[in-house]
């Protein structure tokens, strides 16, 4: 036995950061070229009447996405209700209450899948049961579809994040004499909500950008969402249809609402990384 | 409130107390608190305790020793049936606190644990205000107006020992604090319900020896209202602090006496190779 050389060690040393640092940087590389395209191509459609105004028919310059923006924002508003609720009270019930229970591991696997369907097939899904038996895209399928996104990313996340609180604390709350929900509403979730607000901002932030889902529900509309009954205006439909029409000034709105989805979802994610930041000094 | 109002809620380590623990007491001749018959304790299909049979006796502070492992701290959780949350967890056997057993399935377990408080190894305040703290478990069993709950929270906190150190920040949170001054609010937040049976997993196993001083003087001074279970965290601090001792062994009640007698005079064989150090 001898000892290894000090120039093998370096070399296996140079090998690996040679490995490692190009593949970092093209991780980040693509991220800041999707960036600037979308805001050197987007920014430029940027003017009041985008956010305002409805759009105009094909060919003519002008008008905006103000009814996709609002139809978008609603959607995701609604999605977000209908889902997050139902996540939370699903991953405290998974974390807290019956965290070894054969429901438990049935729902877990179950979320597991859901988290890995394809979008489309939500979309068909919903379509099937809510479009086709009313005749008519709706705004609410939209909503539905986006909530079924919703649903297992905030499931996760809350069991994961409840998961996280040390078990003194839950033994302590109990040890006062307080019953169980009182210890899960008042203390356990105290502890633990950044990381609740945070996995439901991430969800909401990941299904903003759905597009197949809404195709088959939502589909798209020329007009203010006046009901949610009805084909309702969304962004990223129109980015998709606007994208692929042959006039220039569609092509710059496409780019400009990409640039839109972008930077919100961009806001939503740093926001959650702030709340963390901000009120994670817990110990 | 009034029965607390009448108690002194700050006492040096008094003299009656001091004197005490220079004699030898013989524990049968005291009031008993609790009192343990063939009790049995499994996790799972494993069993940890014994056939523990035990008289704890009311205000004193009995400490229980014995190499790690040995089923001290399993012991105490069946007092305030906090092993329950673990399904696996199962109890057999008799713990009566004031005649009653507690293992009984009729026992209403709020109300056990608001007689029996607990205080575990690493501090546990709540992410809420060093007030809140305190307040909590006031709120859980009384109906109080707010300026109860206030005097409540003061008394609390004083005979925790910690009133002078945080009177001018109780709307700060409670993870602010050093790792000594989160333990004591975690026994101030114990004794704010009025418990009457005080248990302590290793209190000071995660801070410093300076802040484990204060917490001994402080235990000093409770065993003048409250009876005391303690799992020191070594045992030293078993001499230093109780009345009685009880020897665990691989999950058996070996022997149980003065402390003052069990550190120097023991009767078993095995109890005197652990302290003179000779195994554990």
């Amino acid at each position: 036995m001898r000892p290894r050389s000090r120039a093998q060690r370096r070399a296996a040393d140079t090998a690996i950061r040679v490995a490692m640092v190009p593949s970092a940087l093209i991780g980040i590389a693509v991220l800041a070229w999707i960036l600037w395209e979308v805001i050197a191509r987007g920014v430029g459609a940027f003017t009041p009447a985008f956010f305002t105004e409805l759009p105009t028919p094909p060919g003519m310059e002008g008008g905006g996405l103000g009814n996709a923006i609002l139809g978008t924002l609603l959607m995701t508003l609604l999605a977000a209700l209908l889902g997050t609720p139902v996540g939370l009270l699903a991953g405290v019930f998974l974390a807290e209450f019956g965290p070894s229970s054969r429901i438990a591991t049935a729902v877990r696997f179950t979320t597991n899948l859901l988290m890995g369907t394809p979008s489309i097939i939500i979309g068909i899904f919903v379509y099937s049961i809510l479009v086709l038996p009313f005749g008519h895209f709706s705004g609410w399928a939209g909503a539905v579809a986006l909530a079924i996104l919703i649903l297992p990313v905030v499931m996760r996340t809350t069991e994961d994040m409840l998961n996280l609180v040390p078990d003194e604390l839950r033994e302590s709350g109990l040890a006062l004499g307080a019953p169980r929900w009182r210890v899960t509403l008042g203390i356990i979730f105290r502890a633990a909500r950044t990381g609740l607000v945070t996995g439901v901002l991430l969800a909401v932030a990941r299904v903003s950008g759905e597009t197949a889902p809404l195709l088959f529900t939502a589909l798209n509309s020329f007009y203010w969402p006046g009901s949610l009954n009805q084909p309702t205006a969304n962004m990223t439909v129109t980015i998709f249809n606007y994208a692929m029409s042959p006039y220039s000034d569609w092509q710059e709105k496409a780019w400009g609402a990409s640039l839109l989805i972008t930077a919100s979802v961009l806001v939503v994610t740093v926001l959650a990384r702030f709340v963390i930041k901000d009120k994670g000094g817990r110990a | 409130m009034t029965a607390t109002e009448e108690r002194v809620f700050v006492k040096p380590p008094s003299e009656v107390a001091k004197q005490r623990r220079g004699e030898i007491e013989d524990a049968s001749r005291l009031p008993v608190k609790v009192k343990i018959r063939s009790l049995n304790f499994y996790y799972g299909g494993q069993q940890a305790l014994f056939n523990n049979s035990i008289d704890i006796p009311a205000f004193r502070v009995t400490a229980i020793i014995g190499p790690s492992g040995c089923g001290k701290s399993t012991h105490i959780r069946v007092y305030n049936r906090i092993f329950e949350i673990y399904r696996s967890h199962r109890a057999e056997g008799i713990v009566e606190i004031d005649g009653k057993n507690v293992l009984s399935p009729v026992t209403d377990l709020l109300k056990l644990r608001k007689k029996v408080g607990m205080i575990f190894q690493r501090p546990t305040p709540f992410p809420m205000s060093i007030y809140d703290n305190i307040a909590y478990g006031i709120k859980l069993h009384y109906r109080a107006s707010r300026g109860e709950i206030a005097d409540r929270v003061e008394d609390a906190l004083k005979r925790g020992a910690l009133w002078g150190e945080v009177k001018d920040k109780l709307s700060e949170p409670a993870t602010a604090l050093s790792g000594g001054q989160q333990q004591r609010l975690c026994i101030a937040r114990a004794i704010a319900v009025e418990p009457e049976l005080i248990l302590m997993d290793e209190p000071c196993s995660a801070i410093d020896p300076v802040a484990t001083s204060k917490i001994e003087d402080l235990i000093e001074t409770l065993r003048d209202s409250y009876t005391v279970v303690l799992v020191p965290h070594n045992m030293q601090q078993a001499a230093r602090v109780s009345d009685f001792t009880a020897f665990f062994y691989k999950g058996h009640i070996v022997e149980f006496g003065p402390t003052k007698k069990i550190f120097t005079n023991p009767d078993n064989k095995q109890t005197e190779d652990y302290i003179t150090g000779r195994f554990g």
